[in-house]
């Protein structure tokens, strides 16, 4: 089985959890750009970790034989730091040109501000401007409010269905992301958002069609394998294999494909191999 | 290598959709320098990555030409964008910035950008930071840690043309000093090393290697004789 988590926080995870996704058929990964547990302080800050998207966790899943790709944005949360939003989205366009970089988000709603308006605006059309999907972060609170004002920002700004996937949706938004057009993110976690069983009666329900399957696994509670235990859950739901390899592996192709930036044929993990010069291997020196 | 060898170099290896990528981003970073911006980071997957083919070998790849023609067609304005380039690049963009130095005019700090280029740790960059505007620009001290630094990054000396007539008395020193530490661990001493410890031979150091040969510890002996071995080959 080949799986393709579409969002997937690695920076966060740890080599164990790299085997085990690579034994489960993980072999593509999308890691959107988040806040990181606390707020930054600085635009250097966010310089740093998108530079360590773009270069180390990018090498380091290489060396497990996945290949992973990124998502750029100020996150909605921190888009509330009127100094920071400036200085951030100022840099922006450098990194949305650069290689490995598949659509821009997380963008959306936390609070549903008016500074979260307007860092979602302004990133929607940078998407427009790279020609790059876009990666939507529902709000935990008020999701129902949040996913119709995403939708209605998007149709606003004249993007079309096929270019931006609504994320974290429930059985009370799947119906309005699903008639706007755009694609419908679920991330399964193990006790919250959404769950395997539940995830498996919305495909039963929905059809398999504009449906993306995450584990969206960070530094919180959350189990990096999700997506791998939804193929199974949908085997024993009496989903055939080729209903399974549209969810895990055709959709979230299908989608991030549109960036014209997927690499999908499988890295050769090289134990000698070094990301500027330092390599993974810990106690023995690279190459020796 | 100058800007017209390389974009000839270039021009023969690019497909259509890349030769027209490269000619829009020039006319575009012509009429406003800032697109350079996003036109830099984007050139790989434009144009490519192979090595550009030469006899001798042209050590540039497509992507490094492209960079480098892009940043050329700046003129005048390198000088503001260059600094940012280099500080947002990933290893691949800081390598084209550093490279492309010797053909651009002057760009405000280019010896820190030079000098960051070599603490990096990625080899390619390293071997960059021993250029030809380094070549030209850099004092004696900082060629001679970059040197090092290439010794220690195994990065080979043999591809960098025009460091035998930047050695001085005190390189040639250091190097021999540095075969003599590998000889007494007992590792393996490389052999470019030795045309430029020979252009001021430390005659101290070298009789201090030379004993290495009769040392008691036979991994120290094993590693001198093989040193010394190396050395006289390259005596022709």
């Amino acid at each position: 089985m080949r799986i393709f988590d579409p969002h997937i926080h690695m920076s966060s995870r740890t080599t164990d959890d790299y085997e085990a996704m690579y034994a489960a058929g993980v072999r593509a990964i999308v890691e959107p750009a988040f806040w990181l547990g606390q707020p930054r302080t600085s635009v250097g800050s966010f310089v740093d970790y998108f530079q360590s998207l773009l270069g180390w966790e990018r090498f380091r899943a290489s060396q497990f034989g996945i290949r992973h790709h990124c998502t750029i944005a100020l996150n909605p949360k921190e888009a509330n730091d009127p100094g920071l939003r400036t200085e951030v989205l100022s840099i922006l366009p450098r990194f949305l040109a650069k290689d490995g970089v598949v659509a821009v988000g997380e963008v959306g709603y936390d609070s549903a501000t008016p500074d979260e308006d307007a860092a979602f605006e302004e990133q929607v059309a940078m998407g427009q401007e790279h020609r790059l999907p876009l990666l939507v972060h529902t709000p935990h609170r008020d999701k129902a409010a949040g996913t119709r004002r995403s939708i209605d920002l998007l149709r606003a700004a004249g993007v079309p269905g096929e270019m931006a996937v609504i994320d974290h949706n429930n059985e009370l938004t799947v119906e309005d992301t699903l008639d706007s057009g755009y694609w419908a993110g679920f991330s399964v976690y193990p006790d919250t958002k959404m769950d395997v069983d539940r995830m498996v009666r919305i495909l039963q329900q929905y059809g398999t069609d504009r449906i993306l399957v995450n584990s969206a696994a960070d530094w919180g509670r959350s189990d990096p394998l999700r997506v791998r235990k939804v193929a199974d859950a949908m085997t024993a739901a009496g989903f055939d294999a080729d209903d399974v390899d549209k969810v895990v592996w055709r959709n979230p192709v299908e989608f991030f494909g549109r960036s014209g930036r997927l690499e999908l044929d499988e890295p050769a993990p090289d134990a000698a191999a070094t990301f500027a010069g330092n390599s993974i291997l810990r106690g023995a020196p690279a190459g020796s | 290598m100058t800007g017209d060898e390389l974009r000839q170099l270039l021009d023969r290896e690019l497909e259509p959709a890349g030769r027209a990528w490269l000619a829009g981003a020039e006319a575009a970073v012509r009429k406003d320098p800032r697109v350079v911006q996003t036109a830099f980071p984007a050139a790989g997957r434009s144009v490519g990555r192979r090595l550009l083919a030469g006899d001798p070998p042209t050590g540039w790849t497509a992507d490094d030409a492209a960079r480098a023609l892009l940043l050329i067609t700046l003129g005048d304005a390198a000088g503001e964008q260059v600094p940012d380039l280099f500080g947002y690049g990933d290893a691949d963009e800081q390598r084209a910035v550093v490279r492309s130095l010797h053909l651009l005019p002057p760009v405000p700090g280019a010896a820190e950008l030079v000098a960051a280029a070599s603490r990096s740790n990625d080899r390619r960059l390293v071997a960059a930071s021993l250029g030809p505007w380094a070549l030209a620009h850099l004092d004696d001290e900082a060629v001679a840690q970059s040197v090092l630094k290439c010794v220690f990054q195994e990065v080979p000396l043999t591809g960098l043309p025009g460091l035998a007539e930047r050695a001085t008395p005190r390189l040639s020193r250091m190097l021999a000093e540095l075969a003599h530490e590998r000889i007494a661990a007992g590792r393996p001493v490389p052999e470019d090393v030795w045309p430029l410890i020979e252009r001021f031979p430390p005659e101290d150091t070298l009789a201090r290697i030379e004993a290495e040969q009769e040392h008691p510890v036979p991994e120290r002996r094993a590693a001198a004789r093989a040193a010394l071995a190396s050395r006289r080959g390259q005596e022709t």
